[in-house]
């Protein structure tokens, strides 16, 4: 594998899970518990697209064969995307949301917070313009992570079960293979042994802070790395890639 | 303040907030399927925008001595109208360009004069609301014009998009001077600065020619340039399907009452559970 190869991979590994993660978050309009929430995640999904979107048009320039930022997102079929497992969880209820946009957004900021001095030009423009949102995404998250866990005894409840029932995604984030390998040598990506225990950290802080408790690994998911998705994401790709699929040749 | 005045601006200050809310329905029903990542955050911020056009008119609405909860209920409890318009379906992309251009074009129409009405915080509103609503106008004729000059099938859906949404978009402007019960206090009390036949004509005369402009044809046949008055003549709307739609009998009534009541009960946990959280802060705040 060539240099070149594995930075489109890498690149479609961050754009993928942007994207994806923001099309579950798209799914949340006009269905939140409050009128600010619905803005708050609009908001939210509106960042990551940006993000998707500049990693994707990246990608397809780099690979040299004229694909698009459209044509990456909606002429690509499952096994091809590789977007991380966490970022294709289905919604669920507002806790299940919570959850797994907190365990995402506390590794995307460390993991952009570690990408600001990549080698690479374009991924350390990316983590530096990225790292803002997530912040934000961030503190959006683990603020509503305390006040579901020290709120009422049904929400604590739900909210813990939530965080146990994302918790065997959360391994898959921190997998790497000879892209991060020839990467890491370059010093355009990062080794993500060194983001875990931060990540940790974050995660451990805030659960006490909401009493709630951390789980213990037992059977964990794989598999983002080579393409191996859950069920979920075929149906997700099947919608958002509607159109493109129905009328190949229109331009809209 | 005299209180019929009071009345009349919560009916139509709260209305108009209803409708952004349960506007964000028919749009984001094609969210998910947008074709190309552009189109689908521009759609998103739009509908975002509407949400918060909804915020800034139960702000308004407030300060007229009732709560934003009290103003919902009366969504969610039917008693409440909203724009008949979000009460028709979207069922091809092509409606996004017809909302954005005439739904949304003919509300503007409407706003553009509302900055003008005689109630401080709901002008104000309107300035605020009139300069993202205009670029939510330019987004469905955006999307209508490329549809309009792309494939056969996209020139036919867009066209179809036109056919279902041109009459309940004039009919937006609500019944005829004559038959409005509510035009002639606004009127004199200056909340309404123009008619609901003056809006609808100003809106006519100016869609006609963007519609020429990329091929489309308005289905009115009676619709023809009037040199005498300087105005377009037009058909009749049919006022029964109006008065039906109304009093909720659209074909998407139930759905979005229903939608927006579902959303709600689902969130009651949460919002729930951010009150007791702040009182807890509070009470630990109190006890230091």
């Amino acid at each position: 594998m060539t240099t070149n190869e594995a930075l489109i991979n890498y690149c479609l590994r961050l754009g993928d899970s942007s994207l994806i993660l923001g099309q579950r978050m798209s799914e949340w309009c006009s269905n939140g518990p409050i009128l600010e929430e619905d803005i708050a995640m609009s908001n939210i999904a509106l960042d990551l697209f940006g993000q998707a979107r500049i990693m994707l048009t990246y990608a397809g320039k780099i690979e040299k064969k004229g694909r698009t930022e459209n044509d990456l997102s909606f002429k690509r079929l499952e096994r091809e995307f590789l977007n991380n497992l966490l970022s294709e969880r289905p919604n669920g209820h507002f806790g299940d949301t919570v959850a797994r946009n907190f365990f995402l957004s506390a590794f995307s900021f460390h993991l952009y917070s570690a990408l600001k001095a990549s080698a690479d030009e374009q991924i350390s423009a990316f983590a530096i313009k990225s790292l803002k949102e997530v912040t934000y995404h961030l503190r959006h998250s683990a603020e509503w992570i305390i006040r579901l866990g020290d709120g009422t005894e049904e929400s604590h409840t739900k909210i813990q079960d939530s965080i146990e029932n994302l918790w065997e995604y959360t391994e898959d984030l921190f997998a790497m293979n000879e892209v991060d390998k020839i990467l890491i040598k370059e010093k355009i990506a990062i080794d993500l042994n060194t983001i875990k225990p931060l990540w940790n950290k974050t995660i451990n802080e805030i659960l006490t802070k909401a009493t709630l408790n951390q789980p213990e690994n037992s059977f964990m998911q794989s598999g983002s790395l080579d393409g191996m998705h859950s069920e979920v994401l075929g149906h997700l790709l099947t919608e958002m890639q509607f159109l493109p699929r129905a009328y190949p040749t229109a331009k809209w | 303040m005299p209180e019929a005045y009071r009345k009349h601006l919560q009916r139509q200050i709260s209305q108009h907030a209803h409708s952004e809310i349960i506007g964000m329905q028919p749009e984001g029903n094609w969210l998910l399927r947008a074709p190309s990542l552009r189109a689908k955050v521009v759609l998103l911020a739009k509908i975002q925008d509407e949400a918060g056009h909804g915020l800034y008119l139960y702000s308004a609405a407030e300060t007229l001595g009732k709560s934003r909860t009290e103003y919902l209920n009366e969504l969610r409890t039917g008693k409440a109208k909203y724009s008949s318009i979000f009460n028709y379906p979207t069922l091809t992309w092509a409606d996004m360009g017809a909302v954005g251009w005439l739904v949304d074009g003919a509300a503007i129409v409407n706003q553009v004069s509302l900055q003008r009405t005689s109630y401080g915080p709901y002008a104000r509103s309107m300035v605020k609301i009139c300069k993202e609503e205009s670029f939510h106008q330019r987004q469905g004729y955006e999307i209508i014009t490329d549809m309009a000059r792309g494939s056969e099938a996209q020139k036919e859906m867009a066209q179809d998009a036109l056919n279902r949404f041109w009459w309940p978009s004039i009919m937006m402007f609500g019944p005829h001077d004559s038959d409005s019960p509510n035009t002639g206090n606004a009127v004199k009390w200056k909340i309404k600065r123009a008619t609901n036949d003056e809006l609808r004509q100003s809106f006519i005369d100016k869609t006609v020619h963007q519609a020429e402009i990329i091929g489309l044809t308005i289905p009115d046949p009676d619709l023809k340039w009037n040199e005498k008055r300087g105005h377009y003549d037009f058909g009749e709307m049919d006022w029964d399907e109006f008065w039906r739609v109304v009093k909720g009998g659209g074909p998407c009534s139930k759905q979005r009452l229903k939608h927006y009541n579902d959303a709600h009960n689902s969130g009651e946990w949460v919002r729930k559970a951010a009150k007791t959280y702040a009182e807890k802060q509070q009470l630990k705040q109190d006890v230091a």
